[in-house]
């Protein structure tokens, strides 16, 4: 009981967290049909930089700074380099942000080196918010998901209720039209570029000091968003969300259960020496690559995405 | 295959083996024949990634997988044999390498290919990651961190050679990259070959004529599956040893840079690109230990400026030289020369600067040089001259290049309307 509690409830921030670097990924992708290999190297960029500020002046400040220097930064790329890539086609675009990725991963070690930094959780934040029988939750994953789901309904409000936002929704479907209308749409592209890259940038902001701040995090993030964004299906943000949170209490689940394929057996009094590096192989092996399996199943039994369109 | 005996192919390609034969020839130092023998299975790696990306406009994140676990194959075939009694010639084993990369192919380009385009591209990611978290969860085959090694004279070839020296084995891979290269640029014009480059311009049309896109592209992930994995079985024979960095993202990312590099629209493209990526892994490494950012924007301005890469380059070039409009293209350069040279200084210096402060804490501030000037790092005021170069080198770029595309416009655009 107390194990399923705080699996569901670490697992539903880190699925948040995930949601808000997916989501990002999704609005530019369905909007500009361009898969920012880069998504992830902004989310480390975030977590640097919120480092870097509250060393300076504090966290506070730069839970709000952070993401604004890096949605500008996400701008500049999607005006000075994506538009000139676009000429050549999505696959230039795609090979221009994996070049990106590889220079941000590259830069930051220039900067801030080889090892982690030191990244810290606030003092305000520190602390077990409850302790539920013999659980504690620590405050910072409640601020988290207080975060997420903040910045999650402003994105919903802001594309549902406000004009601009009703704006990027038709330039979502029918970019032609929009234009005709009079509406700059290239200066929309960059504006949910540089929104899309700054959300990636909050969720290193909040990401960075509960995991850990270091030159391989957007790698080993990146591989995990895409997987999302395929389960989930590709333009739909409903179906990243469902995987995002699918792929959060899922991993959170198996990292805490030590049960192997010799433990099924027996339970089913089957006796096996047969392949011990196989059936002797926990759950919590098994955690790194589950999202990769998931996305195999889903590929294999409903190509299109959990709520993904068909493709045309 | 009439087309691949044409007289000006196969001058081409007896030029081709004439050069790697005698490539050896060159320098009588060690490292310039290790060097030879990583471009020959480098170009053999890169080639069969652009069967994917060229020809069939598969992009693929993850193509190191076929490499690894071919390298892996055969690995693990040359310790069996250490073992038992039995023994396959180790010039017949790069075969066992295409043979594994042949079917990974099978099994996870089943699931790679069911979508095409950008989805490929983050499909394959995935796979490499779950291939490449696989390999520590399995140390007694992929051997950990210390990786797997072997000897590769426990099964001699024929005639006697037993691959004891480092130029018998560059005979070997020269001959296996040979025999690949000829297959693959065969293949490029069977009517597979013909077909993928159908599937990659227009997959409706092509489903239309009759041919499932879904089947071409497996079919062309299995081929240069195979490819891979002979490169990947002659990187074991040459090193003896294989890690699971073979088969990591890294691998995957190196093998983009060369194919892109030369230029992929091109069957010779990869072949220049991983010439060039293994030289300057080399030598750029050997100057400055920054050298992987230098690489990262060399890649990212060639996907902004010349999306062909250097063969794209070489073949406009003649395409301007034929037409008579090479001389004016010179003359640009020549205008864009020094503006493009003080961006390069700035960058170059800031570069280096940013490195020589992150890496004074550990080593004590060392004086830096850079074009022959000593710099401090440490000071805010030493950044202004490199800062300065290249803000003024990209104005002055976009000035001349303003400059130029007005009148170019001028020109043009009667004739682009017209086309």
């Amino acid at each position: 009981m107390q194990f399923v509690l705080s699996s569901v409830l670490n697992g539903v921030a880190y699925g948040l967290l995930l949601f808000m670097l997916s989501s990002g990924l999704t609005l530019i992708f369905s909007m500009m049909s361009i898969l920012n290999f880069a998504h992830a190297a902004f989310y480390m960029l975030g977590a640097y930089l919120a480092y870097q500020i509250s060393s300076a002046i504090g966290f506070w400040p730069g839970l709000l700074i952070a993401p604004l220097l890096v949605g500008a930064l996400g701008a500049l790329v999607e005006r000075y380099g994506l538009r000139k890539a676009h000429r050549f086609g999505p696959v230039a675009e795609l090979l221009f942000t994996f070049g990106l990725s590889f220079l941000a991963v590259e830069a930051v070690q220039l900067i801030w080196g080889k090892a982690a930094v030191d990244y810290r959780v606030p003092p305000s934040l520190q602390g077990a918010l409850f302790t539920f029988q013999g659980i504690s939750y620590p405050v910072y994953k409640a601020f988290m998901m207080a975060v997420s789901v903040g910045m999650l309904l402003a994105l919903y409000a802001g594309l549902a209720f406000t004009r601009l936002g009703l704006i990027i929704q038709a330039a979502l479907s029918r970019p032609d039209m929009v234009q005709a209308l009079g509406h700059d749409v290239p200066r929309i592209f960059t504006l949910v570029f540089g929104g899309g890259t700054a959300l990636a940038g909050l969720a290193g902001v909040i990401g960075g000091n509960a995991l850990v701040t270091e030159p391989g995090m957007a790698e080993s993030m990146g591989p995990i968003v895409f997987v999302v964004v395929v389960v989930g299906g590709l333009g739909s943000l409903g179906g990243a969300f469902v995987a995002s949170l699918l792929i959060g209490v899922l991993q959170t689940f198996m990292v805490g259960l030590d049960w192997s394929l010799i433990d099924l057996l027996r339970a089913l009094h089957v006796e096996t020496q047969a392949a011990p590096s196989l059936t002797r192989l926990s759950l919590t092996q098994l955690a790194p690559i589950m999202p990769y399996i998931l996305m195999v199943v889903i590929l294999i039994f409903r190509p299109r995405g959990l709520m993904g369109a068909r493709e045309t | 295959m009439r087309a691949l005996f044409a007289r000006s192919r196969l001058i081409v390609i007896a030029g081709y083996l004439a050069v790697i034969v005698l490539a050896p020839l060159v320098s009588p130092k060690g490292y310039w024949l290790s060097l030879l023998c990583q471009i020959g299975i480098a170009t053999v790696f890169a080639l069969s990634f652009n069967m994917l990306l060229g020809q069939t406009g598969l992009l693929s994140f993850g193509h190191a997988v076929y490499f690894g676990l071919g390298a892996f194959a055969t690995i693990h075939l040359l310790r069996a044999m250490q073992a038992g009694s039995w023994r396959i010639p180790v010039t017949l084993l790069p075969l066992a390498g295409g043979l594994a990369g042949l079917l990974f192919g099978v099994a996870l380009g089943y699931v790679t290919t069911r979508r095409a385009g950008t989805t490929f591209a983050m499909i394959s990611l995935g796979i490499g990651e779950m291939v490449a978290a696989s390999s520590l969860m399995f140390p007694a085959f992929f051997g950990g961190e210390a990786g797997v090694s072997s000897n590769r004279m426990t099964a001699p070839g024929w005639f006697g050679i037993t691959y004891g020296s480092q130029l018998q084995m560059y005979y070997l891979i020269a001959a296996w990259a040979f025999l690949c290269i000829l297959g693959m640029y065969a293949l490029a014009d069977t009517p597979l070959g013909r077909m993928a480059n159908a599937v990659r311009d227009n997959p409706e049309r092509a489903e239309f004529v009759g041919f499932d896109p879904q089947w071409v592209r497996y079919l062309m992930v299995v081929l240069a599956g195979f490819f891979a994995g002979v490169a990947g079985g002659l990187n074991a024979l040459n090193y003896e040893i294989v890690t699971a960095e073979t088969l990591s993202a890294s691998t995957s990312g190196i093998v983009i840079m060369m194919a892109f590099v030369g230029g992929i629209g091109h069957f010779a493209g990869p072949i220049i690109g991983a010439a060039l990526i293994t030289v300057l892994q080399i030598a750029v490494a050997a100057v400055t230990e920054a050298w992987p950012f230098y690489f990262g924007i060399l890649f990212t301005v060639l996907v902004l400026y010349a999306p062909g890469g250097i063969a794209g380059i070489f073949a406009e070039h003649k395409r301007l030289f034929d037409t008579g409009q090479l001389g004016p293209a010179l003359r640009q350069y020549l205008l864009k020369l020094l503006p493009f040279s003080l961006c390069a200084a700035g960058v170059i210096t800031l570069v280096e600067m940013a490195y020589a402060l992150a890496n004074t804490t550990e080593r004590g501030s060392a004086p830096l040089h850079v074009f022959g000037v000593t710099l401090n790092a440490a000071r805010p005021v030493g950044w202004a001259p490199p800062v300065i170069a290249l803000v003024v080198g990209v104005l002055l770029l976009r000035l001349i290049s303003r400059r130029l595309s007005a009148k170019s416009e001028r020109v043009l655009t009667p004739l682009m309307e017209r086309a």
